[in-house]
């Protein structure tokens, strides 16, 4: 946590992606879903940035707008220098080998109708005149990197396991040596025993080739093994930007509170004595988001001022960023940090 | 690398195990064999079986003969051997069957592809499928075939100027249900995430079309394909019929049916024969996709 800052690999600066909404006989624009308002984040070469929230938060949104998979609405992505937001096509196309994907669902990732290594050489086809000799060995390569059996080459996806495949999405997404790498909830559709092997397969494949992930998942326990850094969204926007071990230490936000309230404690006599905060209502409409925080209308600890002004992230402490009024506001920022620890339900109901 | 030798087997084999496949599919082996004998039937059949040409009054007094020995299929009102006229009539009809099928098959995948893919596009190309199908066809055929046949004819002669008309005007008036099934496939398709990966990948359109879009399109242009063979003989002997396809003398198994239609009470069989044969290609090309459509499936292929 005290290292000297190297330069980040992957920069986003208030990242906004706007889906128009067209109601009417005549299909005029009568709003738009804001699936990401306004994302800013920092991922530092070689790291992971965690990214959760709950569905339909926009992580996903984040994660694919970075890549260029939609035309974000407005904003910058810096990955190594460049602004991949607003590239040209041809400039893109020739960008992209430095960033890859890992998808959710690995079945549907993988094109049922090609082999594993038709599949595993399509960035190759896309980007190198390398001979088929050549092209066939890197596969081979790839492989044993994933941990898959050579002899699987010529298989095709409905043959392999969940996590066999995740592997294979794996690979495709290392084939041309990425530097950055979207993991996009690679492990939700995996059973839990596959989801540790993947992870870890993960984070040795970062350590070896240097890789630098986001990794948005809604697991918080995995992402706290892996992450050191963890962005909690809501919908879409970051409400808390923290080094994991002190948010799941001590999680500021009201938001970031309660998410990792749910979080099952293995011992159960902790378990026992632990507060649950149970949120109540639904999520907002990201197409008519409230005026004020986003959280304002499940917030236990909502105060007037959360109604009708918007939060922004700030720095509360050294290298934590909250987007809440309770640190930002004066009177509210010592005493409110201090006691929360301890007395959230009190402080819950008081407000 | 001693076991690479295990790996990327060349591409043959592929084409071997759609092969083996397909050849442990019955329906489809037993649709190939049909089609296959009546492509002989029609093709080699003329060959073998070459009655002696008749003076007009010989041909007259044989008018009408049930099928005996000496005329398989009889004969019909002229006196002309209907086995060798369905012979002759089957080189054309399957001709047109599966040139028309082809054409209607390529244009409404491509159009439905680039209609599903491509979103501009895709309000354009969807209305001019449904101004094709609230076209009243056969009034579309016969303006055409009336505009058109005078002038092929000159370049290629009567029957080839004719061929050449009718699989072109049934080609591009069949093309709209092959469209509209292919686009709803492809805007399905299109959001997977293979799709996706392919982009992060940085495909260009053309690439992710060919490689990802197109073979999953495959089963259901298979079923459009096998109902348009049948559909492309039907209505080139409905047009033959009405005096606008192929010249009257010249037969083709649609011609015949309509020929035969006059005299069905009295001489059945001169119905029975074409339509059989009509029936024969059309369950028989159904065979054949069917097995295809599971050949070309690694899912089902497995098995």
């Amino acid at each position: 946590m005290l290292d000297a800052h190297p330069a980040p690999l992957v920069q986003v600066e208030d990242l906004k992606m706007y889906f128009p909404i067209y109601t009417g006989v005549l299909r005029t624009q009568t709003g738009n879903v804001k699936a990401v308002d306004g994302v800013s984040f920092q991922i530092t070469a070689g790291q992971t940035l965690g990214l959760v929230g709950e569905s339909g938060c926009g992580k996903s949104t984040v994660g694919r707008a970075m890549l260029r998979l939609y035309e974000p609405t407005a904003g910058r992505v810096l990955i190594d220098g460049e602004d991949v937001a607003k590239m040209a096509p041809e400039a893109l196309r020739r960008k992209r080998p430095s960033m890859q994907m890992v998808f959710q669902d690995p079945q549907a990732s993988l094109n049922p109708r090609m082999t594993l290594a038709g599949i595993v050489s399509e960035p190759m086809d896309e980007h190198t005149d390398w001979s088929r000799e050549k092209k066939t060995e890197r596969v081979y390569e790839l492989m044993d990197q994933v941990g898959l059996n050579r002899r699987f080459v010529n298989r095709y996806p409905h043959e392999f396991s969940g996590g066999q495949r995740q592997r294979i999405g794996i690979a495709r997404a290392l084939a041309l040596n990425p530097r950055f790498i979207v993991c996009d909830e690679p492990i939700a559709a995996l059973d839990v025993s596959i989801q540790a092997q993947v992870v870890n397969l993960l984070e040795d494949l970062q350590e070896k080739l240097g890789l630098t992930y986001l990794f948005i998942s809604h697991d918080l326990s995995m992402v706290r093994h892996l992450a050191q850094k963890v962005a909690v969204m809501y919908l879409g926007r970051i409400a808390e930007l923290s080094p994991s071990r002190d948010l799941y230490a001590r999680p500021l936000h009201p938001y970031a509170e309660a998410l990792l309230s749910a979080v099952n404690e293995p011992d159960p006599v902790l378990a026992a004595r632990r507060n649950r905060i149970i949120l109540t209502g639904d999520v907002p409409s990201p197409a008519n988001p409230p005026k004020g925080c986003n959280f304002c209308t499940r917030c236990p600890k909502v105060m007037d001022i959360c109604r009708s002004v918007k939060p922004e992230l700030a720095e509360v402490e050294p290298g934590r960023l909250v987007a809440c009024h309770l640190y930002t506001t004066q009177a509210d920022a010592g005493s409110a940090g201090a006691t929360e620890a301890k007395e959230r339900n009190q402080q819950g109901v008081s407000q | 690398m001693t076991d690479t030798d295990l790996g990327i087997a060349p591409p043959e084999s592929q084409l071997r195990a759609v092969w083996a496949q397909f050849r442990k599919h019955k329906g489809a082996m037993i649709g190939l064999i049909i089609l296959v004998l009546l492509v002989i039937f029609s093709i080699f059949g003329p060959m073998v079986w070459n009655p002696e040409k008749l003076s007009v009054a010989e041909a007259l007094k044989l008018k009408n003969k049930p099928p005996a020995l000496a005329y398989p299929m009889g004969t019909d009102q002229l006196g002309r051997d209907v086995m060798q006229r369905m012979m002759y009539a089957g080189r054309v009809s399957l001709a047109v069957g599966f040139v028309a099928m082809v054409i209607a098959i390529v244009l409404g995948t491509t159009i439905g592809i680039i209609a599903g893919y491509f979103k501009r596009l895709d309000g354009w190309l969807m209305r001019l499928t449904d101004l094709f199908l609230a076209l009243p066809l056969i009034p579309l055929l016969l303006v055409m075939v009336m505009l058109f046949r005078d002038r092929m004819a000159g370049v290629l002669g009567p029957e080839g100027g004719a061929f050449v008309l009718i699989v072109f005007a049934i080609g591009v008036t069949s093309w709209m249900h092959a469209a509209r099934i292919v686009r709803g496939e492809v805007l399905a398709l299109k959001e997977r995430e293979y799709v996706l990966a392919s982009r992060a990948i940085g495909a260009t359109s053309r690439r992710v079309i060919l490689r990802h879009i197109l073979p999953n399109v495959i089963s259901p242009v298979m079923v459009a394909a096998t109902l348009g063979v049948a559909e492309a003989i039907i209505t080139e002997s409905v047009l033959s019929f009405l005096g606008l396809g192929f010249p009257p003398d010249f037969p083709t198994w649609g011609r015949i049916l309509f020929e035969g239609l006059e005299y069905i009470t009295l001489y059945p069989e001169r119905v029975i024969f074409p339509g059989l044969a009509i029936s024969l290609t059309v369950l028989s090309v159904n065979l054949i996709g069917d097995g295809l459509r599971d050949a070309l499936d690694p899912r089902i292929r497995g098995r």
